[in-house]
């Protein structure tokens, strides 16, 4: 939960991190090969990180692919196989050492421990590591046998693989049967008996069907819901902002303003588009602020109106132009250059806060297939860093121009791309991260500016002295502004140009 | 595989045969929902703060034999499910089967060879499926729960194929306990308190009502993996300890399972609180982020004497982000969390405003609030109906936590209190939530019990009641009515 993790700022600056997991979590897989662990880990270290629970996940099969350089055959993964034993399990080791590394020193939260773990003393001396190093564990088990689906993983992500570089399709997809051969012998599925004083989740036939045992807390609670909610249907998703804004034309932040005529060419050239992909049951979704339900209103189907899809509020700043947020708030406009992803308009939202509002739209997003989100900018940067796996200093920067169309189709581990641009002109407003001064002295700033013809002009420097001296935080920032802290910005200022 | 919203499709569809060009938007003035302007079809169209995500009407099937907390589960959820805005009703069997027979003598009514028994058992089954008809298409209900031990495969098989001729989903809770010590306290909490033992004392209730559930123990044929494995169900087992999920279908489904693998039956308290007394709530000021009067800051310190006193194992302490939470929860020396969800309801351009003032300067706002205080939006801030879904998440979480004291505000807490309490969306907005007044809430049988701590400390009155004159043209007397005394 976001409200849980964010750090609690107390007026005088004490800074008490709380989490919401008391110790760190091991995510262990189980499986057969191609039973989609791999898949599972990734999605589920985007999402955690997404939402702000620093995850990252630890692929043995990686570790034994720099051991070992060269992958010669199935042989290596038979069961009497002595050497290839001896190697595996040192594999193991060394990934469950940068998992203790990486959750006792490098500031991890959840470690996602992908391998096939599929005997019961495999699992056994992981738990004992996790007990050893106070980490919890909690184990995601994949179990299909629906020779299609397997087929079909081999078919995505295996022939791809390192392992197979150098071989054809059918000696590739014949290793690989093999290779599953080797550990179905030995096979102990987490038994509901036998394991049931284990936390885990067994996750039968690709969703179908799912066994939940002890969940622990409130991190297992919400990563056993998002599974619960994924699926692999092949579907698209496609972002858009919506069309030109008036506010946009005057360089406006914010508000909730109608569309220029340009911006209606877009809903008309977005609903054309729209029948050419030939999309079966698009849903489409809006925010509740005019222009994307405006931009809606010309595609003729019907449509959902999210109010978390609304843009982000910048408070004070609404309907202000950056040149004015400037002026009048210096302070505020350099600390939001500083942090951008946590910078809190004073009265408004951060892109932390904005992330934690979406979460529901991205997990109806999952459980949903073909989906048309027509939102804002800075929503679209936190839908998009979470589709493409972006930082959160990443995140704010994305972009996101108006009058283009993004098309997201899941593919093999991760997402295609598509950026479809409909040909009706449209302002810039994409601010580019500028760049920052590190000295405590007072420091030259370039802010820069989105000109119409989509060139950025830097034009004036900025000192925030009073804010580098004090040190504070972006959340006391507003008792400073109200506490009559005034900054005089640096004469040598330029003037800007004005923009229509 | 959802279906289309029919109703809106067929609406669209009027719409374009008459007016093809591209409609203007006006917003509507209690909601804030931007809607093309239809004429007189304006206010037949549906606008709301939260996406609605049921398309045809669910029943959710209880399953199990007695004392497994069927009930237990079938008003909880019916009471989260209504207060997350899906209409639910839950509708229990055992009901029927009292006001059909109208004294219970014992267990032997039950007994699987008694035909006469038999047959008015499956007569309330069938006056039950038949209200749930009625409560889908005459009062727009969107859930119903059918709570009855539903034990044999006949029974629900019965009930499956009356909703697939009606269209509806149907969604399966099974609920398994073996643990007898579970099962009596079961029977202790909710049985012997229930009409069928209201004559008796407690070692005959116990002793009938364990017979009655060796009646039902014979037939009993649980969900099955396999036979079953095309039905849409959550088995449930030990309260809780594992639980087997089959074929999730639908967004409403899965948040079904998602709040029943979240509650527990451990004991617990909780703490709702606001903050202390704040210096914009002395100038009768709304919203702002002020912090603590004097007599605020008493208050703190009482609560935190207060909580000491009350020797509570483990407490969790929220605030929101705002000052005089945060002020509030500092006195008590313990470690908190702050909430931006549990921030209080955003006012708008009638934030920090005095009630005369939102009354001068927009008179027609204040009657729309007034004519409905629930679902009317603040221009550029939000509603009741918007904070309930805001604060979703923190009800999730105080499912899942044992004690926890909220330091929060007076709308937030209402929306808790309500969900606690089971009160509907008329009732929310007025409920009474003072200033320096703790309730404390413990989970019990069916419900909850309140007890209200006052603290002592002398506060400003914040609660404003429905005027009797709602009207748009009413005069600033009568709007101003109600208006608490202020600085």
């Amino acid at each position: 939960m976001r409200g849980c993790s964010s750090r609690a700022k107390l007026a005088h600056g004490r800074d008490t991190a709380v989490c919401m997991t008391n110790c760190p979590t091991l995510i262990v897989t189980v499986g057969l090969p191609a039973r989609g662990k791999t898949y599972i880990s990734k999605k589920l270290t985007r999402y955690l990180n997404w939402i702000g629970v620093p995850t990252r996940e630890f692929n043995v099969g990686q570790y034994r692919r720099e051991c070992v350089k060269i992958y010669k055959s199935f042989e290596f993964f038979r069961p009497d196989n002595e050497e290839g034993l001896k190697i595996r399990r040192q594999c193991a080791s060394a990934a469950l050492n940068d998992v203790r590394q990486y959750l006792t020193e490098d500031g991890g939260q959840v470690a996602v421990f992908d391998a096939t773990n599929t005997t019961r003393e495999r699992r056994d001396t992981i738990i004992q590591f996790a007990e050893q190093n106070g980490f919890k564990v909690f184990f995601v088990e994949s179990v299909c046998e629906d020779p299609d689906v397997i087929q079909e993983n081999i078919v995505q992500v295996k022939l791809g693989s390192p392992d197979y570089t150098n071989c054809n399709t059918e000696e590739a997809a014949e290793d690989f049967m093999k290779r599953i051969k080797c550990y179905e012998n030995s096979y102990e599925p987490l038994d509901e008996v036998l394991d049931r004083d284990l936390s885990f989740i067994k996750i039968m036939d690709v969703g179908q069907r799912y066994l939940v045992n002890r969940v622990l807390d409130h991190i297992q609670s919400r990563i056993v819901y998002y599974l619960m909610n994924i699926h692999i249907t092949p579907r698209s998703i496609y972002l858009c902002r919506h069309g030109e804004s008036e506010l946009n034309v005057n360089g406006r932040i914010g508000g909730d303003s109608g569309l220029t005529p340009r911006g209606k060419e877009f809903g008309k050239k977005l609903s054309q588009f729209l029948q050419t992909q030939g999309i079966s049951d698009l849903k489409v979704w809006t925010s509740q602020m005019k222009r994307t339900i405006q931009t809606a209103e010309s595609l003729s189907v019907p449509y959902e109106q999210w109010k978390v899809l609304n843009e982000i509020d910048a408070g004070v700043c609404e309907e202000m132009m950056y040149e004015e947020i400037q002026d009048h708030f210096p302070l505020e406009f350099a600390l939001r250059d500083q942090d951008k992803y946590r910078y809190r308009y004073p009265k408004g939202e951060s892109y932390e806060d904005l992330v934690q509002r979406l979460e529901p739209v991205i997990m109806e997003l999952e459980r949903q297939e073909n989906v048309l989100v027509i939102c804002h900018q800075a929503v679209m940067r936190c839908l998009l860093a979470y589709f493409l796996d972006k930082t959160a200093e990443e995140l704010p920067y994305l972009k996101c121009p108006l009058h283009t169309v993004l098309k997201l189709t899941p593919v093999a581990y991760g997402c295609k791309v598509e950026s479809i641009s409909l040909n009706v002109d449209a302002v810039n407003t994409h601010r580019e991260r500028p760049e920052v001064g590190i000295s405590l002295e007072a420091h030259r700033r370039a802010h820069t500016h989105p000109q119409e013809d989509g060139s950025v002009w830097p034009d004036m420097a900025f000192s925030p002295r009073a804010f580098s001296s004090t040190g504070c935080t972006v959340q006391a920032s507003a008792f400073l502004l109200t506490h009559g802290v005034n900054l005089t910005p640096n004469p040598q200022h330029s003037k800007h140009p004005t923009r229509k | 595989m959802e279906f289309p919203q029919l109703e809106y499709l067929r609406r669209r569809r009027c719409d374009s045969a008459v007016n093809t060009e591209q409609k203007k938007l006006t917003q509507t003035p209690l909601l804030k929902i931007w809607v093309p302007w239809m004429g007189c079809s304006l206010n037949r169209r549906r606008g709301s703060s939260v996406p609605q995500f049921c398309n045809s009407p669910t029943m959710i099937v209880m399953v199990g034999l007695p004392a497994r907390g069927k009930t237990y589960i079938s008003k909880k959820l019916t009471r989260y499910l209504n207060w997350i805005g899906v209409p639910t009703k839950m509708f229990n069997v055992g009901q029927y089967r009292r006001e059909a027979v109208k004294i219970y003598k014992n267990f032997e009514f039950f007994k699987p060879d008694n035909e006469e028994a038999m047959k008015i058992r499956k007569a309330c089954a069938t006056a039950a499926l038949k209200d749930v008809a009625a409560y889908f298409s005459k009062e727009q209900g969107q859930v119903a729960v059918f709570d009855a031990t539903n034990t044999t495969r006949e029974r629900r098989a019965i009930i499956l194929s009356y909703a697939k001729e009606r269209g509806y989903k149907v969604f399966f809770v099974e609920s398994i306990c073996d643990d007898p010590e579970i099962i009596a306290e079961n029977i202790k909490q909710v049985k012997f308190g229930s009409p069928d033992y209201v004559d008796r004392d407690i070692d005959e209730a116990l002793e009938d009502f364990s017979r009655r559930i060796e009646c039902y123990r014979a037939s009993y044929m649980p969900m099955d993996d396999e036979e079953d494995r095309k039905l849409s169900y959550i088995k449930i087992f030990d309260v809780g300890s594992r639980y087997l999920v089959n074929r999730v279908q639908d967004h409403i489904q899965s948040r079904i399972v998602y709040y029943l693998m979240n509650i527990h039956v451990t004991p617990r308290s909780i703490y709702l609180s606001r903050h202390g007394e704040s210096e914009l709530n002395l100038l009768g000021r709304i919203g702002g982020d002020s912090g603590l009067s004097p007599r605020g800051q008493k208050y703190a310190n009482a609560l935190a004497t207060f909580i000491r006193g009350q020797n509570i194992r483990e407490l969790k302490v929220w605030t929101s982000h705002m000052k005089r939470t945060i002020q509030t929860a500092e006195a008590l020396g313990v470690q908190y969390e702050q909430w931006k969800a549990l921030n209080e309801i955003d006012a708008g351009v009638c934030e920090e405003l005095t009630y005369e003032e939102i009354q001068e300067n927009f008179p027609e706002e204040f009657a729309l609030r007034d004519q409905d205080k629930y679902r009317y939006r603040y221009p550029k801030g939000e509603s009741y109906e918007d904070l309930v879904h805001r604060l979703e998440p923190v009800i999730m979480e105080l499912e899942r936590q044992e004690n926890v004291l909220v330091v929060c505000h007076q709308a937030i807490f209402r929306c808790l209190l309500a969900y606690f309490l089971d009160k509907p969306a008329d009732e929310l907005p007025y409920l009474r939530c003072p200033l320096h007044t703790v309730l404390k809430l413990t989970p019990v049988a069916y419900g909850c019990k309140v007890e209200s701590f006052f603290l002592n400390i002398e506060a400003v009155n914040t609660h404003r009641e429905r005027p009797v004159n709602v009207d748009i043209n009413r005069n600033p007397e009568e709007a101003l009515l109600t208006v608490p005394e202020h600085v």
